[in-house]
C-alpha cells in the first residue's frame, strides 16, 4: 500500500492503495464516483475513459501510480450542470439508450473537441472507434459531436469510411 | 407458442394515503389474455401505478425494467396522454419486485408497450375522469361543462381552472368509473410525438444508477471464479495466496465456484488470480465446436420432429421443374451487454435484500427464495437501470450467486463479473444448422419448401419464426434439438434471429434460380401477408430498389414478421479488394401499428441493426475443450462507429394491432447483407459470421 495524491474533478484527494490499482477502481470503489464505468478491464471498450491532464485515458488499464499528482476529470466533473456543449448536444439529440457506455463516449468526444474543435467524420471515427456501444447509438453520437462542434451533420446519421 | 388465460380480474383500486396523494392502482389485464411464450417468459402482463400528490406532481411507477429500450418513457407517455398531464411534471418511479401487485414484471419479447397500451390508456383516462368529476363537484357545475388540459381541469363556460393537485383529496373519495372514455388518437399530444427519454439527463452526467453502481453500508466486493467448463464443479481449492493479497477479506465456496471478497473490486480480481482451484470438469470437458457441427450435420441426415407441414412437400419437390438445395450454419453468439453481470445482495437471517439489473425481478425474488429456503415475501428486489439486456438478464444466475456469497460470507456483497466471465459464462444464442430444399415450377414459382433445422437445446430459441411468410403450397419443416452442454438463452429477437437468416437467404436463392428480381419475387409471394408486403414495398421504394448504384456497390433485401411487427430492410454494401465488407446504408420499412414514441422506434431499429450486424460480420463464440474460446472484445469484436451504416427508418402509417419494436429490426439484417453480397459478388454466404476470406476476389 502507498499513499497517492491526485486532483479529481478539481478536488485534491489522497488515497492509500496498491500502486498498480487501476485508476478506474480508485475512482469507483475508493473515492466513490460511479459515473466512470467498468466494461472490459483491458482498454478495449472505452467505457472507463476519463481525462488525465486533459487527455482521454482508459482508466481501467492506468495504474494509479502513473497519475499521482495529475489532474483527473471524470464525467461528474465535465460540467457542474450538464452544460458542456457535448452534454447539451447529447441531450438535444437524445443520444443514450441504456447509457452505460455514454460517460466514456462523452469524455473521449470532449478530448477530441479540445484538440480538434471542428472534427471531420474521419477524426470522429479515429477517436470514437475506441468505444463500444451495444445499443448502437453510434449515428446519434456522430450527430451530437457535429452539433456540439457546429460542423455539418451527415445525412441519415451515418458516415465513416465511405 | 402457447396461450394462457389469466384468471385475475381486472380491477382498479383507489387509496388516499397519509400524504394526501391520489393513488390509482391497476391489476390487469383482461384484454391481453393471449401471451407468446418465449424463452424464460411465462407471461407478458402489463401493469401501472399512478399517483398524483397535492402539488400536482404525477408519479408513474414503471414495473418493467429499463435497459435502453425507453420503457421508462414510453409507458408514462401513454398514461400522461389520457390523463391530460403536464409532461414536464411527470416523474417516474421504478417498482421493486412484487409477486402480484404489478402483474408480470418480466421485460422482454418486445412486449412492454403493446401489451400495456390499452390498460395504461385506461389508467390515465380513469384518473382524468375522476379529477374532472372532483372539480365539477367543487364548483357545483355539470361534469360535461368541464375538461382537462395540461394538469388542470377547466370549466369551459367560465374559464375557471383548478390544478390536479388541488383536486386529489376530492377525487380520491369518488367512485371509480368502470368505462372511462378514451381520447380520440387524433387528439393525442404526447403519444406519437418524438419524445426524449426521461433518463437522458442522468445518462450524460454520470448520475444514472446501474446495478454495478450500487453501494450499501459495510459491503464487500466479490469476484467469482467459475468452472472453466460448463457444468464443472470445484473439487478442491487453496485460498492461501489469495488471502495474502492486500484488501482480500474472505474466500468462500459456492455451488458455482470460489468467490473472493475484498475491500474493492480490484483486490477481489487479484485475489482470484492468486487462487488455486482444482475442478471436476464434468461430462462436457471434451466438447468442441467441430464436434458440435459434426453432430448437427449427422443429425440432419435423419428426419426430426415435425414443426409444420402443408400439402405434400416430398411429392411436389419430386415433380418440380427445378430443385434448389442449400445448407446454412449459424454460430453461437454472446450477449455481451456493456454492463457486465453483477448483483448486490444482503442476506440477514431469514431476510434478504437484492439490488439487481434484471429483466425479471420476480424470478430473481423466487430464485433467491429457492436458494435460501425462505419465503419470497422475505426478499426485497430493487431493480436498477440495466446497462443493456438483450435477453441476457432474463436469467438470474448472477443473482443466485450473489445471494449465496452473501450468505456464506455473512455480509452484504456486490458481485461483479469480469468481462471474461461475462463472455465465457453467458447463455448463448444457439448455434444451428439448416438443410433446405425448394422446388420451382416452370415459371419459377415455389411449389415446395423443405427445411430441416438442427439446433442447440431449447426448442423455441431455434425454431421460432421458422414458417416462411410466403405462399407456398407444399411445406415440410422438421427439427432436431440437441443438448451440446453449452448454455443457451434468449438473444435479442430470439428464434427469428436464427430462422430469418435461413428463410431469407434461401428465398433469395430461389429468386435467383427463378431468374426473378429478389424484391419482386418476395412481393409476389406475400399475398397473405399484407402488412409485411407493405413494409417490403416501402423499404424497396425508399431504398431506390432497382435504381443504379455507384460501381462496386449492390443492394440486398430481406423481410421478417416478428413480435407483432412486419419489417423489411435493404442493405447497401461494397467489398474491398482485401475482402473487407462495408455496409453503407440500411433502409428500413416497418409496420408496427400505432406509434407511441417515434424516437424510440428509430433508436431501437438502429440498435437492432447494429446488434445483428455484429453477429453477422464480426465474431462468433466457439467451444474448445468444453470452454468458450473467446474472452474479451479483442477476440469477440463488436460493430463500432466506423462500421455503422447509415440507417433510414420509414414507418408504414398503420392503425392495425400494435407490434413490438425492441427486436424486430434484428432478423432481416444478416440475410439482407448476405443477399447484397451475392448481388455484388455472386458469392452466396451460407455460414455466419461473414469472413473476409469468404469475400476475397478470385
Amino acid at each position: 500500500m502507498a499513499s497517492f495524491s491526485l486532483t479529481l474533478n478539481g478536488k485534491k484527494q489522497t488515497v492509500d492503495v496498491e500502486p498498480e490499482m487501476p485508476l478506474l477502481w480508485v475512482i469507483r470503489d475508493v473515492i466513490g464516483y460511479t459515473g466512470t464505468k467498468f466494461g472490459c478491464g483491458q482498454g478495449l471498450c472505452g467505457a472507463c475513459t476519463v481525462h488525465v491532464d486533459g487527455e482521454a485515458t482508459r482508466s481501467c488499464v492506468t495504474p494509479v501510480e502513473l497519475v499521482a499528482d495529475k489532474r483527473i476529470t471524470t464525467i461528474e466533473g465535465l460540467s457542474p450542470d450538464r452544460s458542456h456543449p457535448l452534454q447539451r448536444a447529447w441531450i438535444a439529440e437524445d443520444v443514450p439508450q441504456c447509457g452505460y457506455c455514454q460517460s466514456g463516449q462523452i469524455m473521449s468526444a470532449a478530448a477530441l473537441l479540445s484538440q480538434r474543435p471542428k472534427p471531420t467524420d474521419a477524426d470522429i471515427d479515429a477517436t470514437m472507434g475506441g468505444h463500444i456501444c451495444r445499443c448502437g447509438t453510434y449515428n446519434r453520437i456522430r450527430r451530437a459531436i457535429h452539433v456540439a462542434a457546429g460542423t455539418p451533420e451527415p445525412v441519415g446519421g451515418g458516415g465513416g469510411k465511405q | 407458442m402457447s396461450t394462457t388465460t389469466l384468471n385475475r380480474r381486472d380491477f382498479i383500486k383507489v387509496t388516499a394515503t397519509a400524504s394526501a396523494a391520489f393513488v390509482l392502482g391497476f391489476y390487469l389485464p383482461t384484454e391481453e389474455q393471449r401471451m407468446v411464450k418465449i424463452g424464460a417468459f411465462e407471461s407478458f402482463e402489463p401493469n401501472a401505478f399512478l399517483s398524483i400528490d397535492n402539488t400536482g406532481k404525477v408519479v408513474i411507477t414503471v414495473a418493467k425494467s429499463e435497459m435502453g429500450q425507453g420503457v421508462r418513457t414510453s409507458l408514462p407517455m401513454i398514461v400522461a396522454e389520457e390523463l391530460e398531464a403536464d409532461w414536464s411534471k411527470v416523474a417516474v418511479e421504478q417498482a421493486p419486485a412484487h409477486p402480484n401487485k404489478y402483474g408480470s414484471q418480466g421485460t422482454g419479447g418486445s412486449a412492454s408497450v403493446r401489451r400495456s397500451y390499452d390498460m395504461l390508456r385506461k389508467t390515465g383516462a380513469t384518473a382524468r375522469e375522476m379529477l374532472i368529476t372532483a372539480a365539477a363537484q367543487q364548483w357545483g357545475v355539470d361534469v360535461s361543462s368541464c375538461y382537462a388540459e395540461q394538469g388542470t381541469v377547466v370549466h369551459k363556460p367560465s374559464g375557471k381552472k383548478l390544478s390536479y393537485g388541488a383536486l386529489v383529496d376530492t377525487a380520491a373519495k369518488l367512485p371509480v368509473p368502470a368505462n372511462p372514455t378514451l381520447k380520440d388518437p387524433k387528439d393525442f399530444r404526447i403519444v406519437g410525438k418524438p419524445t426524449n427519454q426521461i433518463d437522458t439527463p442522468s445518462r450524460v452526467d454520470g448520475t444514472a444508477q446501474f446495478g454495478i453502481d450500487v453501494r450499501v453500508p459495510g459491503m464487500a466486493y466479490a469476484s467469482l471464479e467459475h468452472s472453466p467448463v460448463f457444468g464443472g464443479k470445484v473439487s478442491s481449492f487453496d485460498a492461501g495466496n489469495a488471502k495474502k493479497i492486500a484488501g482480500v477479506i474472505d474466500v468462500v465456496q459456492i455451488d458455482e465456484g470460489v468467490a473472493v471478497l475484498a475491500t474493492n473490486t480490484w483486490a477481489a480480481f487479484k485475489g482470484r488470480e492468486a487462487l488455486t482451484v482444482k475442478w471436476d470438469e464434468g461430462k462436457h470437458a471434451g466438447q468442441s465446436q467441430e464436434n458440435i457441427w459434426k453432430t448437427f450435420e449427422d443429425a440432419a441426415k435423419n428426419p426430426g420432429s415435425s414443426e409444420h407441414s402443408a400439402g405434400d412437400a416430398a411429392v411436389a419437390l419430386g415433380g418440380a421443374a427445378q430443385k434448389v438445395e442449400a445448407a446454412y450454419h449459424i454460430p453461437f453468439v454472446a450477449h455481451a451487454t456493456m454492463e457486465p453481470m453483477n448483483c448486490t445482495a444482503h442476506v440477514r437471517g431469514n431476510t434478504c435484500e437484492i439490488w439487481a439489473p434484471t429483466q425479471v425481478p420476480q424470478s430473481a425474488q423466487n430464485e433467491a427464495a429457492r436458494v435460501l429456503g425462505i419465503p419470497a415475501d422475505n426478499i426485497k428486489v430493487n431493480v436498477t437501470l440495466l446497462g443493456g439486456g438483450f435477453g441476457r438478464r432474463l436469467y438470474n444466475d448472477f443473482v443466485a450467486q450473489a445471494v449465496k456469497i452473501s450468505k456464506a460470507a455473512n455480509a452484504p456483497v456486490k458481485l461483479v463479473w469480469k468481462r471474461e466471465d461475462d463472455m465465457q459464462h453467458d447463455l448463448y444464442r444457439p448455434a444451428a444448422y439448416s438443410v433446405m430444399a425448394g422446388g420451382l415450377d416452370a415459371q419459377g414459382s415455389p411449389v415446395a419448401w423443405t427445411h430441416r433445422t438442427v439446433g442447440a437445446s431449447s426448442k423455441g430459441l431455434v425454431t421460432g419464426g421458422i414458417i416462411p411468410p410466403y405462399s407456398i403450397p407444399n411445406i415440410s419443416i422438421d427439427s432436431h434439438i440437441l443438448d451440446t452442454g453449452v448454455p443457451i438463452g434468449a438473444w435479442r429477437s430470439v428464434g427469428p434471429s436464427v430462422t430469418a437468416f435461413f428463410i431469407e437467404s434461401f428465398v433469395d436463392e430461389l429468386a435467383i434460380a427463378a431468374k426473378k428480381d429478389p424484391f419482386e419475387y418476395r412481393r409476389s409471394l406475400l399475398g397473405n401477408k399484407p402488412r409485411l408486403k407493405g413494409a417490403l414495398e416501402l423499404a424497396a421504394e425508399k431504398a431506390g430498389w432497382g435504381k443504379p448504384l455507384p460501381s462496386g456497390r449492390a443492394r440486398g433485401i430481406a423481410c421478417c414478421e416478428s413480435f407483432g411487427s412486419s419489417i423489411a430492410e435493404v442493405a447497401e454494401v461494397s467489398v474491398g479488394n482485401d475482402g473487407v465488407l462495408k455496409v453503407h446504408r440500411v433502409v428500413v420499412g416497418i409496420d408496427c401499428g400505432p406509434v407511441v414514441n417515434p424516437k424510440t422506434i428509430e433508436a431501437q431499429i438502429e440498435g437492432a441493426i447494429a446488434y445483428g450486424l455484429s453477429a453477422a460480420i464480426k465474431d462468433e463464440i466457439t467451444i474448445e475443450r468444453g470452454r468458450v474460446k473467446q474472452a474479451n472484445f479483442d477476440d469477440y469484436r463488436i460493430v463500432r462507429i466506423d462500421d455503422m451504416p447509415k440507417v433510414e427508418v420509414h414507418i408504414v402509417p398503420s392503425t392495425e394491432s400494435m407490434g413490438g419494436i425492441g427486436e424486430p429490426g434484428l432478423p432481416p439484417i444478416a440475410p439482407a447483407v448476405c443477399n447484397a453480397i451475392f448481388a455484388l459478388t455472386g458469392k452466396r454466404i451460407r455460414r455466419l459470421p461473414i469472413r473476409a476470406e469468404d469475400l476475397r476476389k478470385g
